[in-house]
């Protein structure tokens, strides 16, 4: 059996192009940039290559990409770097109840550490509260992190309206573009952004690698010591083929984003209508319309969300939920709550994340058996009304 | 993640449904993720003669309430007291160990039905 991976906001498969561009740097390539002998010099170029071809994705300058270990180590650099840094200036912190573990988490660790973090409530669609970043933010704010787009519930955030208040306050803005980029255009210019965190899997490249957007003379400290690679932000010996492979993924994507996006997003729809209209009592979490043109997310009253992938897993399609069942932790997914869904309409939720191999006959397959299977966990359901057995 | 067995029972669970008349019917929720569970019991002669479950919760969930009343029909009221979440799991051959208190809820669920049905009894 074929599988479909419905996924990709888990795990993305690399491109072919990428790969190849990356195999030399293991063997014949393995120079250190740090060393001034030939195979240096030829490291030391690719990676400032690498820094042209992460920033154009973007908008910025090639001087103001670093590369680190991934997303989680962006986000962990500019959160903790940016706050020590500018504490003589003030100790606030904002961000929003949507945002990733690797943003929530050092943003606790913070305020056990004596700043005082404000967290924007969103709105049923999962946007965050324009009024409340106003009254939240004050002179003792250095900085906002927000997410560019949610990539569990694939509502994207108003952020150039966010840059204007957090700009207002003379803060820092950090945005978590991670499942953003690739999909929407993001230009850091035009949005006014302080900095920005990449991940290099979700654009197609290697794991394990990632990049942090500074602006040209934000002020911010490392939080990783040792031998000052990359300006002295992040040491340590550069992984050359994920940076490299990183670069490509990011070119490619750069290059295919509009006709790609189009095509994801015609699926998208096709998906959500076709579940909609079949399946009653299914409902859309996340903007019905400013929403990543790769992110399905439905929840179905009555059912639990790990069946529902167990069942589809069977039947050869992966896919992931929100559910509390799923989770390490046995809570439900905070940005399902966040966007006020009581916690056993959270667990009905079933998250598909599309991408660059799934095509039209993949969707067909899923919209012929997620009826069935939605149908049967259903009738195991002490929830589920009678009257909703019958006539379906 | 799961044991074939597991996966077995998830499929095809036995003894799904309702009992409409039922001799003791027992509902447990389940305080760590939230999930909700019923039993229903036919007894006859001092024996469970049918008993049927709905559950609204995860595979593991599904599965070991499966289990469970496979293990308690035809087993006397004093026997299928003694059922514990531990044959539960060791009949389905073991349960990843954050899944274990999912088969709590189904065991708990017997247990409950099977008061109900004492309780009804007495009152007679
Ligand atoms: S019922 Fe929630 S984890 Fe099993």
């Amino acid at each position: 059996m074929q599988r479909i991976h419905l996924d990709h906001s888990s795990s993305k498969s690399i491109h072919p192009q990428v790969i190849k561009i990356m195999m030399p740097y293991f063997s014949q390539k393995h120079g250190n940039p740090s060393t001034i002998y030939s195979q240096g010099h030829e490291a030391k170029e690719a990676i400032e290559d690498a820094r042209e071809g992460v920033a154009s994705l973007i908008g910025a300058k090639s001087n103001e990409i670093i590369f680190t270990s991934g997303a989680t180590e962006s986000n962990n650099l500019a959160i903790r770097g940016v706050s020590y840094r500018n504490r003589t200036k003030g100790d606030h912190l904002i961000s929003s109840t949507i945002e990733h573990m690797s943003v929530i988490n050092p943003l606790k660790y913070l305020g056990k550490k004596g700043f005082k973090t404000s967290y924007i409530p969103v709105d049923r669609y999962g946007t965050i509260d324009l009024e409340v970043v106003k009254k939240t933010i004050d002179n003792n704010t250095i900085l906002a992190s927000v997410i560019y787009a949610n990539g569990e519930i694939g509502t994207i955030e108003p952020i150039r309206e966010i840059s204007e208040i957090v700009h207002s306050k003379n803060a820092y803005l950090h945005v978590d573009a991670v499942a953003a980029a690739g999909q929407i255009p993001i230009d850091v210019k035009k949005d006014n952004i302080d900095l920005l965190s990449l991940s290099s899997n979700d654009l197609y490249g290697p794991k394990g690698v990632g990049a942090l957007y500074i602006k040209e003379g934000t002020r911010i400290q490392p939080i990783i010591y040792g031998g000052g690679q990359e300006k002295g932000l992040r040491s340590g010996s550069e992984n050359i083929p994920g940076i490299v492979g990183m670069a490509k993924a990011a070119e490619i994507s750069s290059r295919n984003m509009n006709n790609e996006s189009r095509r994801l997003r015609a699926l998208r729809d096709n998906l959500i209508t076709g579940i909609l209209d079949t399946i009653k009592e299914s409902y859309l979490n996340g903007h019905p319309t400013m929403r990543l043109p790769n992110n399905v997310n439905i929840r179905f009253k009555y059912i639990e969300g790990e069946s529902l992938i167990l069942s589809l897993d069977m039947e050869g399609v992966s896919a992931s939920s929100g559910s509390a069942c799923t989770s390490k932790t046995l809570e439900p997914s905070h940005v399902l709550r966040a966007i006020g869904l009581p916690h056993e309409d959270a667990h009905g939720s079933l998250l598909f994340t599309l991408g660059s191999g799934n095509e039209e006959e993949d969707i067909n397959y899923v919209l012929s058996i997620l009826p069935r299977i939605v149908k049967k966990l259903r009738k195991i359901s002490p929830l589920t009304p009678k009257s909703l057995l019958e006539d379906t | 993640m799961y044991s074939d067995k597991v996966l077995e029972h998830f499929r095809n669970p036995q003894n799904m449904g309702e009992i409409p008349n039922a001799d003791g019917v027992g509902t447990v929720g389940n305080p760590v993720c939230g999930d909700l569970m019923t039993i229903y019991i036919k007894i006859k002669d001092n024996r469970i003669d049918d008993i049927k479950f709905k559950t609204f919760g995860c595979g593991a969930a599904i599965a070991t309430s499966s289990m469970t009343t496979v293990l308690a029909k035809g087993k006397t009221i004093e026997e299928a007291m003694k059922i514990t979440r531990k044959d539960v799991a060791n009949q389905l051959g073991g349960l990843p160990p954050v899944k274990m208190h999912c088969s709590n809820l189904a065991a708990e669920g017997l247990h409950k039905a099977i008061e109900d049905y004492q309780k009804k009894v007495e009152k007679k």
